[in-house]
């Protein structure tokens, strides 16, 4: 992966697979601290210990088409190749939690990427689920929030639609140029 | 600057254009791999150049839409193009100059583009 938002993106299916009303993504960058950070948490279904103990070997999936599964195994990688780290913990019929942390300055972290698009692609894959956008950079946050989305909108339109779509990709531009300081 | 005071003239507009959709299955449906594979591969930009170009030509009977790994992920990104009452096309190894193409020949003008397909890629 070029980005580290096709991480997120990939790793959102995860949480939908197994079935959850709620995904929560949370981007923390702190430059004093040296850090980016992303934590995605869903209300699925979670993972037996079983399978937890061994969900970061490539050789272990859920998938039927082959026997290789590389979502979690590359997004651990890449955290660790700058020197960060990465957990995961998940609890059957509750749901799971994955945070993997980047070192902010390393020459090997990858570009956080076009968050805009990886969020309005997760929220077009199933729109029905309520996502809650969350970046940190510094002292300043922005939430993005669908529940409140689907407040203004009623019921008759789906997120899916192109227009609710393109909004969502500019809003979420905008807010995050205005969290590192742009216009 | 975004605003939800904008989403809410947004919606007026998007109620106006679901209300003219036909709710029959006359509706072409196109979908995107989206596994690791297909992201790896570069899916993400594909359904994006798929998604402006209709919206751009205003085409109001498509959807698109993702699945998961569709099985032959040496030839993602692969987007998959379901015309009611033909046979399904799948396209292999697209790029988003490629989804435009498809929109405008294959959602269009209903022609399927043959070097793009699946049969011709497993054939060379």
């Amino acid at each position: 992966m070029v980005e580290i938002s096709l991480h997120i993106l990939d790793i959102a299916q995860n949480s939908i697979k197994a079935n959850a009303s709620l995904i929560e993504i949370t981007v923390v960058e702190n430059i004093a601290k040296n850090i980016l950070s992303v934590t995605v948490t869903d209300n699925g279904c979670g993972m037996a210990p079983d399978f937890l103990k061994d969900v970061t070997n490539p050789f272990r999936t859920s998938r039927t088409t082959r026997k290789v599964g590389l979502g979690i195994s590359m997004f651990k990688s890449a955290a660790e190749l700058t020197g960060g780290s990465f957990d995961i913990t998940s609890v059957q019929g509750e749901g799971t939690s994955l945070t993997a942390v980047f070192v902010h300055d390393s020459i090997d972290r990858q570009p956080l990427g076009d968050m805009a698009l990886t969020i309005s692609a997760i929220i077009n894959s199933n729109p029905e689920i309520e996502y809650v956008y969350k970046h940190v950079f510094n002292d300043n946050e922005f939430v993005f929030d669908t529940r409140e989305i689907k407040k203004v909108l009623g019921e008759e339109i789906s997120l899916s639609e192109f227009e609710v779509l393109r909004w969502i990709e500019q809003y979420i531009e905008n807010e995050t140029e205005n969290l590192y300081g742009g216009a | 600057m975004k605003s939800l005071a904008e989403l809410e003239q947004l919606r007026n507009k998007t109620l106006a254009r679901v209300n003219l959709r036909k709710e029959d299955d006359s509706n072409i449906r196109v979908v995107v791999g989206m596994a690791t594979c297909g992201i790896a591969a570069g899916a993400r930009p594909v359904m994006k150049a798929l998604m402006d170009e209709i919206e751009k030509r205003n085409i109001s009977n498509c959807f698109v839409t993702q699945t998961g790994c569709i099985g032959v992920c040496r030839l993602e990104p692969i987007v998959e193009v379901y015309i009611p009452g033909s046979e399904k096309i799948t396209y292999v190894k697209m790029d988003a100059e490629k989804a435009v193409k498809i929109v405008n020949e294959t959602i269009v003008n209903g022609k399927v583009i043959n070097e793009y397909t699946i049969g011709a890629a497993e054939n060379n």
